[in-house]
């Protein structure tokens, strides 16, 4: 059995009195696409940012290609190049091009050469649909164009795994179907892939796993068609019931 | 009466006060003594006067600015980052700082850096008693300008942050390539009203006694007073001003248009 992407062992995480994670446990394998359903609050997001620690988890162990990212000893900044993430509002670098946001890292943290970290760049433009746009200015873009670029500039990062929280929950409804496309084509790829979202045709179609979580816990996970035809849990199907 | 009519009496009630004011002050005023005490020709049409008003004293005016500004912005950004450290005896210590050089009249200090250290140490600092004063305004300044930077800083959202740190960027660089850029947008219009603040405070170097090639505008108009083509008369205090003013408008003009521009791209 080969090591998962991710696993998360026993987790927990509070704000200050308010636990928002109460023990998670899971695993992302290599080239699954795993979505993350769950009401407002439940901490969906929280679970995201543990895992590249954006967030300081309390206890339990988060492993990344089997590296312990709680360890001392683990280089964070390596772990996180090797991850993706993409953010409900883009967080595109507002005072730096659009080709700039894409080489700007690629330079800096993985050392290479401008030339080289142009091309790729310009490739993963390409690829989310927006080459031509490189000498733009993030504020002068739509949303679903700032996303997609966005996503471009993480995957030139090469990642072996990419992160999403609500990636269209921002977007006015005619923009959300160009970022899934791009999305859907990135695990027909084998992109190793966490989705939190609320499309659940997209979970449906594209994912190989679906987790249900609520009040902190993962209430429910499974096959996304399972789950979502034939939710076993009550507050699955309460859930569900309000959503679909 | 209509509510119309009544405004407009209003109105001219206040526009015929105002009048009335001005007609007094015209009337009353000694336009004779004006004129031979603030704008005597000898000044003001003579390079005797503007000459080392503007080739000695605006000159180190400017230069005594910018020295200052510069300083004191580099002493500011490592207070302003030592106040957002997480080590809290870093956070102190710039606290300590800011409020101490805050709650001081310039003054105060410029006299304490050129009088009192040199007398209490036998040592004056580098650039002589000028050295003192400017390094006085550069303690004064960055305490002010930390403030600035620090709530500039604090302006830039944090998803900026997480963006940059999620693609491994460590936190120094983070700051440097991702933060400051952003935060001294932000920080422009306030920091340049800090710079016009500069050039107003320069004046105050005048109690400490400098060469005459390095007095400052309002030295070396304070000399005219009692000396040269206009001595006895005012004349070389209100061309002093108007140097003042021909640098000083400009700038706090274009603070004014980089706000308004601000305002509209958010
Ligand atoms: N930085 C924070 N400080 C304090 N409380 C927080 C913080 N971030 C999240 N929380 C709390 O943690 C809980 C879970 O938040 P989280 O954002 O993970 O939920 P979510 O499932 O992503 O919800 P949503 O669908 O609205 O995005 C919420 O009660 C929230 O108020
Ligand atoms: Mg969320």
């Amino acid at each position: 059995m080969s090591t998962p992407a991710i696993q998360v062992k026993d987790l927990h995480k509070s704000f200050g009195d308010n636990e928002v994670l109460k023990g998670i446990d899971f695993h992302v394998d290599n080239g699954e696409v795993v979505c993350v359903i769950g009401p407002s609050g439940s901490g969906k997001s929280t679970l995201l940012r543990c895992i590249n620690r954006l967030e300081e988890a309390n206890s339990g162990q988060v492993l990344v290609e089997g590296v312990d990212i709680f360890d001392p000893e683990t280089d964070l900044d390596a772990v996180r190049s090797r991850i993706g993430m993409v953010f409900q509002q883009f967080n595109l670098f507002p005072h730096m091009s659009v080709l700039r946001n894409l080489t700007v890292a690629q330079e800096k943290v993985r050392g290479r050469s401008k030339k080289e970290s142009v091309e790729i760049a310009r490739a993963n433009l390409d690829k989310v649909g927006l080459s031509g746009r490189e000498n733009v200015y993030p504020g002068h873009l739509s949303g679903g164009q700032q996303q997609r670029v966005a996503i471009a500039r993480a995957l030139s990062m090469d990642p072996d795994m990419m992160l999403f929280d609500e990636p269209t929950s921002a977007l006015d409804p005619e923009l959300v179907g160009d970022v899934l496309d791009v999305m859907k084509t990135l695990a027909s790829e084998g992109m190793t892939m966490m989705v939190v979202t609320h499309e659940m045709g997209f979970a449906r179609e594209v994912g190989d796993k679906l987790v249900f979580m609520d009040g902190g816990v993962i209430v429910e996970e499974g096959d996304p068609r399972e789950v979502l035809g034939n939710p076993q849990h009550q507050r699955t199907q309460a859930f569900l019931s309000k959503v679909l | 009466m209509k509510r119309s009519t009544r405004r407009r009496l209003v109105q001219g009630v206040l526009y015929a006060v105002l009048a009335a004011l001005l007609l007094a002050l015209v009337l009353a005023a000694d336009w004779a003594d004006i004129k031979t005490q603030f704008f005597a020709s000898a000044g003001w049409t003579s390079w005797d006067s503007w000459g080392p008003l503007i080739t000695v004293g605006a000159k180190n005016t400017i230069i005594y600015t910018v020295i200052a500004f510069a300083f004191g912005l580099l002493l500011a950004l490592v207070l302003a980052l030592m106040k957002l450290s997480p080590l809290g005896p870093y956070r102190w210590l710039a606290t300590i700082y800011v409020e101490f050089f805050r709650g001081l009249p310039a003054l105060l200090v410029i006299i304490f850096m050129a009088f009192g250290i040199p007398i209490a140490f036998q040592w004056t600092p580098p650039g002589g008693t000028v050295g003192a004063g400017l390094l006085a305004l550069v303690m004064v300044g960055a305490a002010y300008m930390a403030e600035t930077l620090r709530a500039g800083i604090q302006a830039v959202p944090k998803g900026q942050t997480e963006a940059a740190r999620s693609l491994g960027m460590s936190s120094g660089r983070t700051t440097v390539t991702v933060v400051l850029p952003q935060a001294f947008r932000i920080v422009i219009p306030p920091l340049t009203n800090e710079f016009v603040l500069l050039i107003k405070d320069t004046a105050l170097l005048s109690v400490i006694g400098m060469q005459v090639g390095e007095r400052e505008v309002t030295t070396v108009a304070r000399d005219f007073f009692s000396s040269g083509p206009t001595a006895g008369t005012a004349t070389s205090l209100v061309q002093a001003a108007a140097l003042y003013l021909v640098i000083t408008i400009p700038l706090t003009q274009l603070v004014a248009w980089l706000e308004r521009r601000q305002r509209r791209t958010r």
